[in-house]
């Protein structure tokens, strides 16, 4: 691993002031995510940041909502009482991600901000636009078991591997985040970005910019929701892909749903006109498969991924069906 | 590299070996371009910058013992633990978050420590499998293991135990479903998983301090 600075502010402001000003520098919170990456020499930070020591762990009611630090752990998240209550759908997907330990260290900044699993990004003998802007992209002829079926571009076709984003960009969450132009807040649904022509960007933040919380507002979905997520053994393992389904539903009809898929896209996908199609209906399976095949418009595959144009639908109905009898 | 430990160095740590190391990073250290240096041992890190090739002070407290350490910031905990404190209990399987051979405890909580770097734990608290046993009296969670032939050939063991003690702790120890996976963390190549649950319930019924 590379050598490098390390700096550890107790002050927002200095750790974003020591990030904006240094090309080379970059936040460090659990390092799940971050030292791996330096291990590989994926990253090669000068400078590491250490933000560990900022207030930023609370989870606290605000504006109708919740509002999670940046700095609150997965697990901290996942157990937390007010979460489970209000926001059941993001406890479930936190739970399916990592394991214990590692959710005892992630933190919401960094999950959001993870990078993905595209097994030719970590290969450093293999092209990579990613990793390598106009390096070409290993993936798009090469093995593209995991990759994308919404969304992509011939620049690259990763997607984006966090659990917890599906839940929170199904919940309309908020990205709060300071920078040394102020603070901003971002919709979670444009935080990440989708690849265009510039795959090495993973999301709309600037440099120096750090999350503070995200802010999710109060919903009727603390009942009928499901996180289904698909992998290769019982647990453990990042997502061939997921779907987070949130019902409100009253005499059998559906009254509003929220739906969002993971493994799928470079950015976590909501599925906005499938929900639209749900919402009115009878919660019956005929209503579930429908909403599938909307979700599914516009879905393509590449040589070795074509079985999620199958599997996409059925966790889909699958997650309703979990969903409304939750 | 472990420097000034208010108590005794740790047992075994040989002079030749301790020498080998600091000319190693010595031979590092020359054949690198210093990054701007300002001097970081000096004061606490807060707003300062510590030089690339600069050891950063740490304070640690392992297994109730209090150090006073000097570290290049790119050690992990685990290799600190490992290298430098010599207490090799800790596994290295995976060194990527993968198998969980790696778990201590810090301030508690079970981590992975091949997933961080050791000055990110300044301040805190870390229990590795060496300081679980009280004296000579093995933790229960140790005797249930041995109880319930927990393991085969013992790689994966420091780490699962120390995980399963966390599990009982948490409270996900709910029933043999909940265990399976709230342990799946601790990866077994030889497939103890069985007997791991067993161990692990019989602790958490046993109703004893864990
Ligand atoms: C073996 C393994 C299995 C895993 N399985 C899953 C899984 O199934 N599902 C899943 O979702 N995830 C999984 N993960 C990924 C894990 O969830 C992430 O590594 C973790 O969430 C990252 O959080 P962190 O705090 O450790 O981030 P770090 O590694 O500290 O940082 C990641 C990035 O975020 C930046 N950053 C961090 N915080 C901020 C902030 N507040 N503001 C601005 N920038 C910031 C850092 O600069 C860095 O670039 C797995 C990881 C491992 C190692
Ligand atoms: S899909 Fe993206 S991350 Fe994977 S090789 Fe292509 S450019 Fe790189
Ligand atoms: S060595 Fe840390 S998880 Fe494998
Ligand atoms: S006992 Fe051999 S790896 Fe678990």
């Amino acid at each position: 691993m590379n050598q490098f600075q390390y700096v550890r502010p107790s002050k927002a402001q200095a750790a974003i002031e020591a990030v904006a000003k240094d090309a080379n520098a970059t936040f460090i919170a659990g390092g799940t995510n971050l030292v791996d990456l330096m291990k590989r020499g994926i990253a090669t930070p000068q400078k590491l940041v250490d933000i560990n020591r900022l207030p930023l762990t609370k989870i606290e009611r605000e504006n109708n909502g919740l509002r999670i630090g940046a700095l609150a752990l997965n697990s901290a998240v996942a157990d937390d009482k007010q979460v489970r209550e209000k926001q059941p759908l993001l406890a479930l997907a936190l739970n399916a991600g990592a394991s214990a330990q590692l959710r005892n260290m992630a933190t919401v900044g960094g999950n959001m901000l993870q990078r993905t699993r595209c097994a030719y990004f970590y290969d450093l003998t293999m092209p990579c636009n990613k990793r390598e802007p106009g390096t070409g992209c290993g993936a798009l002829e090469g093995i593209n078991r995991m990759h994308a079926i919404f969304g992509f571009s011939d620049k690259c076709i990763a997607v984006h591997p966090s659990d917890m984003s599906v839940a929170l960009v199904a919940l309309d969450a908020t990205v709060l985040v300071t920078g040394p132009k102020g603070e901003r807040r971002i919709p979670f649904a444009d935080f990440h970005r989708l690849p265009g022509d510039t795959p090495e960007k993973d999301t709309n933040l600037e440099r120096g910019e750090l999350i503070t919380a995200v802010d999710v507002p109060d919903g009727p979905f603390t009942k009928h929701v499901h996180y289904q997520k698909v992998r290769e053994r019982a647990s453990y393992a990042f997502a061939l892909l997921s779907v987070a389904a949130a019902l409100d539903i009253e005499n059998n009809t559906i009254k509003a749903a929220r739906l969002a898929m993971g493994g799928v896209a470079h950015k976590p996908w909501r599925l906005t006109a499938a929900e639209q199609s749900l919402v009115g209906k009878p919660a019956t399976e005929e209503t579930f498969r429908q909403a599938a095949a909307v979700a599914m418009q516009g879905a393509k595959a590449f040589k070795h991924n074509a079985y999620k144009l199958k599997l996409a639908p059925n966790t889909i109905i699958q997650a309703l069906k979990t969903a409304a009898a939750a | 590299m472990a420097m000034n430990p208010e108590h005794d160095a740790p047992a075994g740590h040989d002079e030749a070996r301790r020498t080998f190391l600091k000319q190693s990073s010595l031979l590092t250290a020359l054949a690198f371009v210093p990054a701007p240096v300002v001097d970081a041992a000096a004061a606490n890190l807060d707003e300062k910058v510590a030089g690339a090739i600069e050891k950063v002070p740490l304070k640690l407290e392992v297994n109730g013992k209090k150090y006073k350490l000097a570290v290049e910031p790119r050690t992990t905990l685990l290799d600190l633990l490992r290298e430098e404190l010599n207490l090799t209990g800790t596994k290295k399987g995976c060194d990527y978050g993968q198998c969980g051979a790696c778990t201590v405890h810090v301030d508690g909580q079970r981590v992975n420590s091949c997933l961080s770097f050791a000055v990110m734990h300044d301040g805190r608290k870390v229990t590795t499998i060496e300081g679980l046993a009280d004296g000579d009296k093995l933790h229960p969670m140790q005797e249930a293991f041995v109880k319930h032939d927990g393991f085969q050939c013992g790689y994966c063991t420091p780490g699962q135990i120390m995980s399963a003690v966390a599990c009982v702790r948490e409270g996900h120890a709910g029933s043999d479903a909940e265990i399976r996976e709230y342990m799946s963390g601790n990866i077994c190549r030889c497939g103890a998983y069985s007997n791991i649950v067993a161990a692990i319930q019989e602790v958490k019924n046993g109703g004893q301090k864990v």
